[in-house]
């Protein structure tokens, strides 16, 4: 009993924090594709401009047509709103060497970053890939979507404009 | 034994979420968490030999809950198989409900502390990686202690202890052995700051792993003390990604292995070469007597594993070639090689069309390892087993994979893919079915979407899949539309049937009628922020359901399903 008494204290002052509790990028170290350790609370820095943090996998059919229709309109973006997309791939062992060619055989121009444990996955509650979330310009998550169909790219933008205050 | 651990992560939880609640205003505390379940009501259908469990209705649901606070973090999982779908684990059975995960955390002056559960992974994991894919129902998650420590940029430390996560009770059941590891890894791009460091790294790491179980057995005298150590080295530039590992284990007579005492290695090289518009990979790893799990006994492949051993081959994303005839690693002993090109051709050229065309091939094998049995000259030689090499393939193929995908898009709202696969799978040794004869199998896929407005769309996949072995042929039809960013509604038929003869020699033994059977299945889903909800109702042909490098057999099914998704 006393462990249901102890659980049931956790989760009270866990919910009676949440309501006041502001989405933030965790910190964890992930790697880039050049082998470098980086924070994700450095990589969210983006001069005060919003970030794409978008989870997706060379095995995830609906990823690679998310990132790729993004790719087609990413300069404009970046252009009109300065948004950062950092692409985090859960590829494991398996399948991670397969990244880097990948992304330049599509030509991305995102910064690409490896989860191959599932670290930053795990910190931020995804369950399946895709999983985007949007960080406004302090770096707080304001939105997320877990899954792609076609249009929701655009659906994606504007709410990046609306958090770049246009 | 097991409740008193449990009841101190409780503690310590609630222990933290309370001190942090006043504080919050001022610290920013942090909750998150998430939720998922998969439910099936399963209806009886002889055709497809669906299995209903008594209960009728299965359910697998996980919830996790993260504190943060500064430098501190706590989290718990609670997991519910009450009972679980059918085919779930892939190992030992999970029943009831409880929890499955707890840790706390917290990070000091470079120094990273975690107590309770946790997962690991070093270098590629050829002799030490702690992973959860809840979906397979692979969950080796560490319990004990782990440090990781930083005493110098670009200097990276890491040391553990603990027991494995075996099975699911009511809760978390470890497995029987200690696992003790310690890893260390520089990088030389963190290390040095220097014009070459800017554009070229080196990392060098190595690990040394050793799991204590007590020797019980009244004939053998088993190792107590087994170690395993790998050595890393990574070359990397802008361009170019090179990487070669190897572990060497020592003695670990063991249940997978016939009890022999040989030692057993592994070793992977691989090559990427990288620039605007083309990727190329290769690859080649050896393996040999590499099952390493922290039970000598564990009952399945799939239980206590300490390492991970991946399959060298491309993993399939269509229906058909993903979940009929997918490689799995043969961590006994298999050499295995694969090489693939990316390449986009630009808008404009010949091959690039008005919309730019892309190119996937790939090619993958896998072989046995060759080897020398060793006769009952004496006992030690014996006890031995056999001797091998690495990189030394036996004449039997287990597979081997040659694929070709044309990515174009025809129209601004149109896009193709045609994709092509040959293969060749040695069903008796990768799925265990002895007696089976080899599937040669050609594939032809065909994806097409269309864009009807900014927000509508339909995309469909038809394929076809020819082998005159195992089930004969198999064709699909999958249409999917699409109303971002909310809904979509899917329907699919998967049907076998068999051409080639009156009768059709079933397992290469059995003569059987061929069967035409349909398997049809439908799906609706909504989406809105971090929630997604998915119903599928109809026929689910037996397959098997990867993530990752694990596969999970899925048996066939009729009925409802439907999946939830839940992040805050």
């Amino acid at each position: 009993m006393t462990m249901r008494y102890l659980i049931a204290a956790g989760l009270a002052a866990l919910v009676s924090t949440a309501a006041l509790a502001q989405g933030r990028m965790p910190a964890v170290q992930l790697q880039t594709m050049e082998g470098k350790r980086t924070d994700t609370r450095a990589f969210v820095e983006n001069d005060g401009k919003p970030v794409i943090v978008n989870f997706w996998a060379t095995w995830c059919a609906p990823c690679k047509r998310e990132l790729n229709a993004i790719a087609e309109v990413y300069d404009q973006w970046q252009a009109e709103t300065g948004v950062k997309l950092v692409a985090v791939s859960i590829d494991d062992p398996r399948s991670v060497a397969r990244v880097a060619p990948y992304v330049n055989g599509q030509g991305w121009e995102y910064d690409v970053l490896l989860d191959p444990n599932g670290e930053l996955k795990r910190a931020l509650n995804v369950n399946n890939v895709p999983h985007t979330f949007l960080l406004d310009g302090k770096g707080d998550i304001v939105w997320q979507h877990n899954n792609y169909e076609p249009g929701d790219e655009k659906a994606l933008y504007r709410k990046v404009r609306e958090v770049a205050g246009q | 034994m097991r409740a008193a651990p449990f009841r101190l992560a409780a503690a310590l939880l609630a222990a933290g979420a309370t001190a942090i609640a006043p504080a919050r205003a001022q610290q920013g505390a942090q909750v998150h968490g998430n939720f998922s379940t998969d439910a099936q009501y399963y209806n009886t259908d002889s055709a497809i030999g669906a299995v209903v469990p008594p209960q009728r209705f299965g359910a697998n649901a996980w919830g996790n809950l993260i504190v943060t606070h500064g430098p501190f973090e706590a989290g718990l999982r609670f997991e519910a198989y009450n009972p679980p779908l059918a085919g779930y684990p892939a190992g030992l059975p999970y029943k009831g409900s409880g929890l499955g995960y707890r840790y706390a955390k917290f990070t000091k002056d470079g120094l990273e502390v975690t107590v309770g559960n946790f997962y690991e992974q070093f270098g590629q994991g050829l002799v030490l990686r702690s992973y959860e894919e809840r979906y397979l129902g692979v969950d080796n998650a560490m319990d004990g202690f782990r440090l990781r420590y930083t005493p110098y940029r670009g200097v990276h430390l890491k040391g553990l202890v603990g027991l494995q996560r075996m099975s699911f009770d009511n809760g978390t059941v470890n497995g029987p052995g200690i696992v003790r590891a310690f890893d260390a890894e520089v990088s030389l791009a963190e290390l040095l700051d220097s014009a070459w460091t800017s554009a070229h790294n080196i990392i060098i790491g190595g690990s040394f792993v050793s799991k204590y179980q007590e020797d019980r057995d009244p004939a053998l005298v088993l190792p107590e003390n087994v170690g395993a150590w790998a050595a890393r080295l990574n070359y990397i530039t802008p361009r170019w990604n090179l990487l070669a590992e190897y572990a060497h284990k020592i003695n670990d007579p063991n249940g997978r292995n016939g009890f022999i005492y040989k030692p057993g290695q592994a070793a992977t090289l691989s090559a990427t070469y990288g620039t605007r518009g083309i990727g190329v990979m290769m690859g080649v790893h050896s393996f040999d007597n590499m099952f390493f799990q922290s039970d000598r006994a564990a009952p399945t492949p799939f239980d206590l594993n300490i390492n991970f051993l991946p399959p060298l081959t491309k993993q399939h994303t269509y229906n058909l070639p993903a979940t009929l005839y997918p490689y799995a690693t043969q961590p006994n002993g298999e050499v295995a090689a694969q090489g693939e090109v990316f390449y986009s051709f630009k808008r404009g050229s010949p091959l690039g069309g008005k919309h730019g065309t892309k190119l996937a091939v790939n090619y993958a094998v896998a072989y046995g390892l060759d080897t020398l049995r060793l006769g009952a000259a004496d006992d030690t030689t014996r006890r031995l087993g056999y001797r091998a090499g690495l990189f030394s393939p036996s004449e039997r193929m287990y597979f081997q994979d040659i694929n070709v995908e044309l990515r174009k898009k025809v129209a601004p709202d149109w896009e193709l893919a045609l994709t092509y696969l040959n293969l060749v799978y040695d069903i008796d040794v990768v799925q265990g079915k002895p007696g089976k004869p080899t599937v040669y199998a050609d594939m032809v896929i065909l994806e097409g979407l269309h864009n009807f407005t900014d927000r509508n769309s339909v995309r469909f996949e038809l394929q076809h899949l020819s082998t005159r072995q195992d089930l004969g042929n198999w064709a699909t039809a999958l249409a999917e539309l699409t109303f971002s960013p909310h809904w979509f509604v899917a329907a699919m038929d998967q049907y076998n049937y068999v051409t080639f003869d009156e009768t059709f020699l079933m397992d290469g033994k059995t003569e059987v009628k061929p069967e035409r059977i349909h398997y049809p299945i439908g799906s609706v889903g909504y989406i809105k922020g971090g929630n997604r909800f998915q119903v599928n109702y109809g026929r689910q042909r037996a397959g098997i359901f990867c993530v990752g490098g694990v596969c999970r057999v899925v048996p066939a099914a009729n009925g409802l399903s439907v999946s939830i998704t839940s992040t805050f």
